[in-house]
């Protein structure tokens, strides 16, 4: 093993970034309203943004030439290390706007932790990042109010898509021995004590919207040792084409 | 799925402190809080707003387009209501 935990470290927070930011732009161009076809990109480019910064910073690390455009478009499904979450499909948009809501209600205090990191390039990353995680949180709350508490059908998407998401939030608060060095060392966050925090948003959002809580039954885990589901090939076939096709190319 | 569509919203930003909010298009939502979403997501993608006002269109009162010889030409004779004869001394420069 000739990766450093840091390394490690920001890659994971840089996959998921991607693969999620991937996911929304999926939208493009499909979405019920342009309003909404304008709110996932944007919501997209956020992600987007946020793993171009950490894979810049992770190529820096690991000092073997590696830039952003490689990391991410040059790696199998094996070598990604993102939340099982967010590789998870669309589905339809009461899917998505939950998935939104179950990742960003995470994210969006695990940047504002990972701000006060003693890592400054990851702590300047992750200001940034938190404001923008509290408009998705933002956001796809309301939906789910409103999808939730709306009529008999948007009703059962929410609740289906809530049910068949559950298993998959359980990821997000592990740690394993990689971030257990950097927590100790004042770096990485330690997603444990946040746990509280997020069920609470979480169910305060589920009581407006009339959805019930899940139980908290076996997890999916596996992402951050790069067990993935079936769908992140199919993600990264569409993903890295271009580059895999054509070496190099530019625009 | 209904077929309703959703209310017509008019989106006003306020570009930087100190000047008006101006009026820059509308937006269809189902409520103010999903319009004022509308509204960010698309018309401040480019840095524009430091804050938005949303406002149902059905609540905007507006003249009538036949109306505008009674409405709008009187005015064009009282060329006297612009400051523009007034000589401005020199000393107090630029107004």
């Amino acid at each position: 093993m000739t990766e450093t935990p840091l390394f490690q470290y920001t890659l994971r927070l840089a996959d998921t970034a991607l693969i999620l930011g991937h996911r929304l732009s999926e939208w493009v161009g499909h979405s019920p309203v342009i309003e909404e076809d304008l709110a996932f990109g944007n919501m997209g480019l956020d992600l987007i943004g946020q793993a171009r910064a950490l894979y810049t910073y992770a190529g820096a690390i690991e000092a073997k030439g590696r830039d952003e455009d490689a990391l991410a478009y040059l790696r199998d499904a094996g070598d990604y290390r993102n939340l099982l979450l967010v590789e998870q499909p669309n589905g339809d948009f009461a899917a998505t706007m939950v998935r939104q809501l179950l990742y960003a209600a995470f994210a969006h205090p695990y940047f504002e932790a990972l701000s006060g990191s003693k890592d400054e390039t990851l702590a300047a990353i992750a200001a940034k990042a938190a404001k923008e995680m509290a408009y998705h949180v933002r956001h796809a709350a309301e939906w789910t109010i409103r999808l939730g508490d709306g009529t008999d059908e948007s009703h059962a998407r929410a609740q289906d898509a809530l049910d068949e998401l559950w298993p998959y939030t359980g990821e997000m608060f592990e740690a394993d021995q990689v971030e257990r060095a950097l927590i100790d060392t004042g770096i990485a966050v330690d997603p444990a004590p946040l746990r509280a925090l997020w069920s609470k948003s979480i169910e305060d959002v589920l009581a407006e919207a009339t959805l019930a809580r899940p139980r908290d039954g076996h997890m999916q885990s596996g992402g951050r040792s790069g067990r993935h589901s079936e769908h992140l090939g199919h993600i990264l076939s569409e993903l890295q084409f271009l580059q895999r096709a054509y070496p190099g190319a530019t625009w | 799925m209904s077929d309703k569509s959703w209310p017509l919203w008019e989106v006003f930003i306020r570009t930087r402190n100190g000047l008006a909010h101006r009026h820059v298009g509308s937006v269809h939502a189902v409520d103010a809080t999903m319009a004022l979403h509308a509204a960010r997501d698309t018309y401040t993608r480019r840095g524009e707003g430091l804050s938005v006002w949303v406002v149902p269109s059905n609540a905007i009162t507006a003249s009538d387009p036949a109306d505008k010889d009674m409405m709008f030409e009187p005015t064009a004779s009282k060329i006297y209501r612009h400051p523009t004869f007034y000589d401005i001394p020199d000393d107090v420069g630029h107004m």
